[in-house]
């Protein structure tokens, strides 16, 4: 720790120190890590290792039946366990840390086996011996581009969000790429000293199909010449502020207009240096710089655009030392391969890039535990997230990219796949509003989050009443938290697209960071208690109704059920103030028909049909959503001879149930409800697990069983239930079948956003465009 | 005769290409005058005559490229000897302004000009010397030009030359050769930047690309760089220097050949890479820094063109521009790195007359327009 520190009062050139990250902070882990690799470039290092993470979580378990009575009136016991998962830590340091951060390393190594490391870039050669020296580790040196690629199709298949359009003038710089499950192929150019233009193909074929020696390299030593300024990072700031038609010979230099019989432009660059050849004069080291800049971006475009266009690919992602997120590189690149191809081919970034090969050795350190054969997710809370800013705009931000960078995957413990029903899986955006580009919505959702801070953190210790020390768990959670926030608010692309949904994960990750796996689980067990003496009554009272009376009462039992959400705020404060609050009294507060979005008498005509094959339900809360609210619409559904396939989350998420309390409940109803036994013992109803551990829904990252089930049971309709997984993200999902989107808007900022009020219901069934339902007439769905 | 004549334009016949730093003139001096001629010549006319052909040298920085003199050429049914002349573009106004001295608008001749200048300097002509210039588009005039010097050929021996054995600096030699069926033909012209034609008849070409990297970015970086003031100096220190104490070779980075890729240990991995370090930087000479620029530019653009003969399927390569006036560090690298990187496909062709093709074409164009009137 006090090593760290003394590197850092070393640093001059560091502008800012107080964001310095504590190094607690920064080898995380690493009493139980393996499987070591490194990548040295010409400035910066990239260390990777590999560690297993012991986290707290929450399990439920059926008490035994027949001691119900000992147990109180409870249906299950929570107990905190061990659980022990795999996370990838990736850290990025300039080289003059390097020798401190080996030491420091060394001395928190403890129980590792590993005896080799391996190693990449240019500078693993310079530093073999050191290496060696200190960490006592064999280094083995693995191909720079194998270990490139190798990491460049890692993050791209792991990481949503995780290549960008830049564009230097839009209202977001940053528009991310959704992610396309076909990620092949496509052309990498790395910008390195020089520059390697490298066609993938797929995981193992790859081929160096073209280069060149200006790269940056180039501009480094030709500007620190010119400039006599060393570092690249001070070119790069010196050219961001210069004026290349000072230096520039342009087209109207020579026409004194523009070239129009070839629709040259008068300012595009003819001579690049031009008029430095003749002026007499002295040149700006800005200006020079500037020049240097877009001759170096303008020949790099202009090469990859012809490699594209010669191999006829489309995609085609920049990165290296040269690109490293310096937002003037990349709108210099940007801009040259938007002119030489007419728009045609986009630049693409990569928020990784710099850790590509690091990426790459570890795995290929790592082969025979297979990472590549599960799924990853960046770990929001341990990763530092994109910081490039204009240099000038926020140097804060620069400062602490200087110091540590770091990112973190966490080990999924299920593949993650998309929904077979997704209409277009290349199309598909889970969120409903991108908050990078929405700067009035992400002004109030972030501000949203912060007042909710205080009630989680409440509740978060709340939920750990016997351990002393978890208030100021709870206390570092709160500042963690609070600091990704204010980070989002400088940075909304620092992690990919801003969301709702990210902003719900991230806060999720964080809990997790702190052990607090699941805050809510001693409230959703008191739900699912008071909600079960409740369902027998509920379906006997529903049993008396007239069939369409019956249809209609379901429906608001589901959106009434869904009130009961301790994740939205208007909910909880009513919730906390006042127990009462009924399922009744829910359904008394919900909107009147018609409803804000209302395709009810649709769906009622489509029930008059034939039954649907097999139904797949995403469902949401514990307790009385669940139980008096989905439970009976699912029993409907079987008693009218459909299948249900009940999606629920795999990790705990605020109040969601859990596909481990399901279990439990499912067994519990089963044992009052002849319908629900019958379905769970011929098998027509399902309990599976979605993959996920979020209070929002990602079709495209779903788990590869229920993927599996969904095919083989042909499932034909869709249900997905509340505001996270209906409002917040696949309002606009289409999907190849029919599917059903029902939900309570339960924050009055949404609600007066889509025009309505405060529990505003939105009923949206929908059927494919081009498949019209036979059984539901002429109705189209609106 | 006396018909004839009078369709052929007044005398003098001059072809001119205003480019971003040259100034290239072509001036066809008639030899079969007549007495009678000779008597009507105006005093004036005669002084232009005698002024640029009995000089090499006009001011400080006009000169008389006297060994690319065509003799006894035939033009438009007159003989005489086409001169070449070039001048800096930032003495265009002291030019202009001898144009008025010698009351060149009173001989009644069209100036055709070419380049960009052309344009540029158009008013300046009008205002200054009473001069109305035809311009003419200049990869027309480059083409037109290019064309006909080869058909005429270089005072009997070919226009047109290549290197043999491109990749053995031992061995390789400048061969004359004709472009006996140019068509398609890759045009790359090097001046201040460079345009890459795709050529496959004289009127049916188009310009595949450009790059911003040219003579005049080896001349610019070259003056910044060393000092140096003059093309002739910055050539002259880049015949001295060694590149590669300034450019980062494979071999400096993998120690050999980077064999996954196939790439030479001598191949330049990143130019003027070495430059990134403060030692090398202090310790490097003004030559070695001029050879590295002429080294970086001159690959930069054998690299561009050969993709673009690539994409365009085209496997004739023809270089031309005052960039590769006595320049054959460059010629023969690109030769070189045609032939290497494209493994003996592509074929690098030079032009004696390097950079007066535009200049030539304007003057073809001052007979054609008077020959169909």
């Amino acid at each position: 720790m006090a090593e760290c520190g003394r590197v850092d009062s070393n640093t001059s050139h560091t502008m800012d120190k107080s964001i310095t990250l504590p190094p607690d902070e920064i080898f995380r882990n690493l009493e139980n890590a393996k499987r070591f690799a490194i990548d040295i470039g010409g400035s910066l290092t990239k260390l990777a290792y590999y560690s297993t993470v012991q986290h707290k979580v929450a399990k439920v378990r059926s008490f035994d039946h027949t001691a119900k009575a000992a147990a109180g009136d409870k249906l299950y016991e929570i107990s905190m366990q061990e659980e022990v998962t795999a996370r990838l830590h990736f850290i990025k340091f300039e080289n003059a840390y390097i020798e401190t951060c080996l030491d420091f390393i060394k001395d928190h190594l403890v129980n590792t086996e590993t005896k080799v490391i391996k190693a990449t870039g240019g500078g693993a050669h310079k530093f073999k011996e050191l290496i060696e020296r200190k960490l006592g580790l064999k280094v083995d040196k693995e191909d720079e581009m194998t270990c490139l690629i190798k990491g460049c199709n890692f993050v791209l298949k792991n990481i949503p969000h995780e290549a960008f359009v830049y564009a230097k003038h839009a209202d977001s710089e940053f528009r991310f790429q959704t992610t396309n499950p076909d990620i092949f192929p496509y052309l990498l150019v790395n910008i390195g000293s020089g520059v390697s233009i490298v066609k993938v193909e797929s995981e193992d074929k790859f081929e160096r199909i073209g280069g060149s020696s200006i790269g940056g390299g180039t501009f480094w030593g030709l500007g620190a010449l010119l400039t006599k300024t060393k570092r690249f990072d001070e070119l790069l700031q010196l050219a961001s502020k210069g004026q290349h038609a000072s230096v520039d010979m342009l087209v109207k230099d020579i026409y004194g207009g523009s070239y129009g019989y070839l629709g040259l432009t008068g300012d595009l660059i003819a001579s690049s240096f031009g008029k430095s050849a003749t002026a007499d004069k002295d040149f700006s080291k800005e200006d020079m710089a500037k020049s240097l800049l877009h001759m170096i971006s303008n020949d790099i475009g202009q090469l990859a655009c012809l490699y594209a266009k010669l191999h006829n690919l489309s995609r085609v992602y920049f990165g290296g030392f040269f690109i490293r997120g310096h937002p003037v590189t990349m709108h210099t690149i940007t801009y040259s391969i938007n002119f030489f191809t007419k728009g045609e081919v986009q630049a693409l970034f990569l928020r990784h890039e710099g850790y590509l090969g690091t990426i790459g050795a570890f795995l290929k350190g790592a082969e025979e535990d297979n990472p590549n054969q599960y799924s990853w997710g960046e770990n929001y809370a341990g990763s530092s997230g994109l910081m490039s800013v204009s240099p000038d705009m926020n140097p804060m931000q620069r400062a602490r990219s200087g110091t540590f960078d770091m990112l973190e995957m966490d080990r999924l413990e299920r593949q993650l796949v998309n929904l077979p029903l997704l209409q277009d899986p290349s199309s598909y955006i889970p969120d409903t509003v991108d908050l990078t580009e929405d700067a009035l919505a992400r002004e109030y959702w972030l501000y949203c989050f912060e007042e909710a801070l205080d009630g989680v953190v409440k509740r978060a210790v709340a939920s750990q009443p016997d351990m002393p020390e978890a208030a100021l768990r709870a206390e570092k959670f709160r500042q963690k938290y609070r600091h990704k926030l204010q980070t989002l608010r400088q940075q909304p692309f620092a992690y990919g697209s801003l969301t709702v949904r990210s902003l719900l994960d991230t806060r999720e990750h964080c809990l997790n960071e702190f052990n607090f796996p699941d805050p809510y689980s001693k409230i959703k067990q008191r739900e699912n208690d008071i909600a079960l003496k409740y369902y027998q009554k509920a379906v006997k009272s529903l049993d008396e109704l007239s069939w369409e009376e019956k249809q209609f009462a379901l429906v608001q039992g589901v959106l009434a059920g869904n009130v009961f959400d301790w994740g939205a705020k208007a909910v909880s404060d009513v919730l906390e103030s006042d127990p009462e609050f009924g399922f009744e009294e829910a359904k008394r507060q919900l909107e009147e028909r018609p409803w804000l979005v209302d395709s009810y008498d649709q769906w009622l005509e489509r029930l008059k049909g034939p039954p649907h094959k097999c139904a797949l339900f995403f469902v949401d809360n514990s307790g009385v959503d669940i139980i008096l609210g989905v439970m009976p619409f699912v029993r409907e559904l079987l008693s009218r001879g459909t299948e249900v396939v009940l999606a629920s989350n795999s990790g705990p998420a605020l109040n969601d149930v859990t596909n481990g309390e399901l279990q439990i409940l499912t067994e519990r109803i089963a044992a009052m409800d002849p319908v629900i036994e019958a379905g769970l013992r011929e098998d027509r109803l399902l309990l599976v697990q979605s993959g996920s551990s979020s209070p929002c829904l990602d079709l495209s990252r779903l788990d590869k069983v229920l993927a599996m089930v969904v095919r083989e049971r042909q499932t034909d309709l869709v249900i997905i239930e509340g505001m996270g997984r209906a409002i917040h993200t696949n309002y606009y999902a289409m999907l190849s079948c029919e599917s059903l989107k029902m939900a309570v808007i339960k924050n009055s900022w949404l609600a007066d956003r889509l025009g309505g009020k405060l529990f505003s219901v939105v009923f949206k069934y929908e059927v494919p465009a081009g498949k019209p339902n036979k059984d539901c007439g002429a109705f189209s769905p609106s | 005769m006396k018909l004839i004549n009078e369709k052929k334009p007044a005398f003098p016949w001059f072809g001119m290409d205003i480019g971003g730093t040259l100034v290239k003139l072509v001036y066809f001096e008639p030899v079969d005058i007549t007495a009678e001629e000779e008597q009507e010549e105006v005093e004036n006319l005669k002084s232009i005559r005698r002024y640029l052909t009995s000089n090499v040298a006009y001011g400080k920085t006009g000169v008389r490229d006297v060994h690319l003199e065509l003799r006894n050429l035939t033009m438009c049914g007159r003989t005489g000897n086409l001169h070449f002349i070039r001048f800096p573009t930032q003495a265009m106004p002291r030019f202009i302004q001898m144009g008025r001295d010698k009351n060149f608008s009173s001989l009644h001749t069209t100036l055709c000009a070419t380049g960009g200048g052309a344009y540029k300097f158009e008013n300046e002509f009008r205002m200054m010397a009473d001069l109305e210039l035809l311009k003419l588009d200049e990869l027309d005039c480059l083409i037109r030009g290019l064309l006909f010097v080869d058909r005429v050929g270089f005072n009997g021996h070919p226009e047109c030359y290549y290197f043999q054995n491109p990749s053995d600096t031992q061995s390789c030699v400048k061969k004359p050769c004709t472009l006996d069926n140019p068509f398609p033909m890759l045009l790359v012209n090097i001046g201040s930047g460079v345009s890459i034609l795709a050529v496959y008849s004289e009127n049916n070409y188009k310009r595949v690309t450009g790059t911003s990297l040219g003579g005049g970015t080896f001349l610019g970086l070259c003056c910044l760089l060393t000092g140096c003031e003059t093309f002739e100096e910055a050539l002259e220190m880049a015949s001295k220097g060694d590149s590669t104490n300034v450019d980062k070779l494979v071999k400096d980075i993998y120690g050999g050949d980077y064999e996954r890729f196939g790439l030479q240990g001598s191949a330049v991995a990143s130019s003027f890479g070495h430059m990134m370090s403060k030692e090398k930087r202090d310790s490097i000479s003004k030559e070695d820094l001029a050879r590295a620029t002429l080294v970086t530019i001159t690959n930069n653009i054998g690299s561009i063109a050969r993709m673009c003969a690539v994409n365009e399927k085209i496997e004739r390569v023809v270089f031309v521009g005052n960039f590769l006036r006595i320049n054959t560090v460059s010629t023969k690298l690109l030769a070189y790195a045609m032939d290497y990187w494209s493994k003996g496909q592509l074929r690098a062709l030079f032009l004696e007359h390097e950079g007066y093709f535009g200049a030539v074409g304007a003057l073809m164009e001052l007979l054609k327009t008077t020959e169909d009137p």
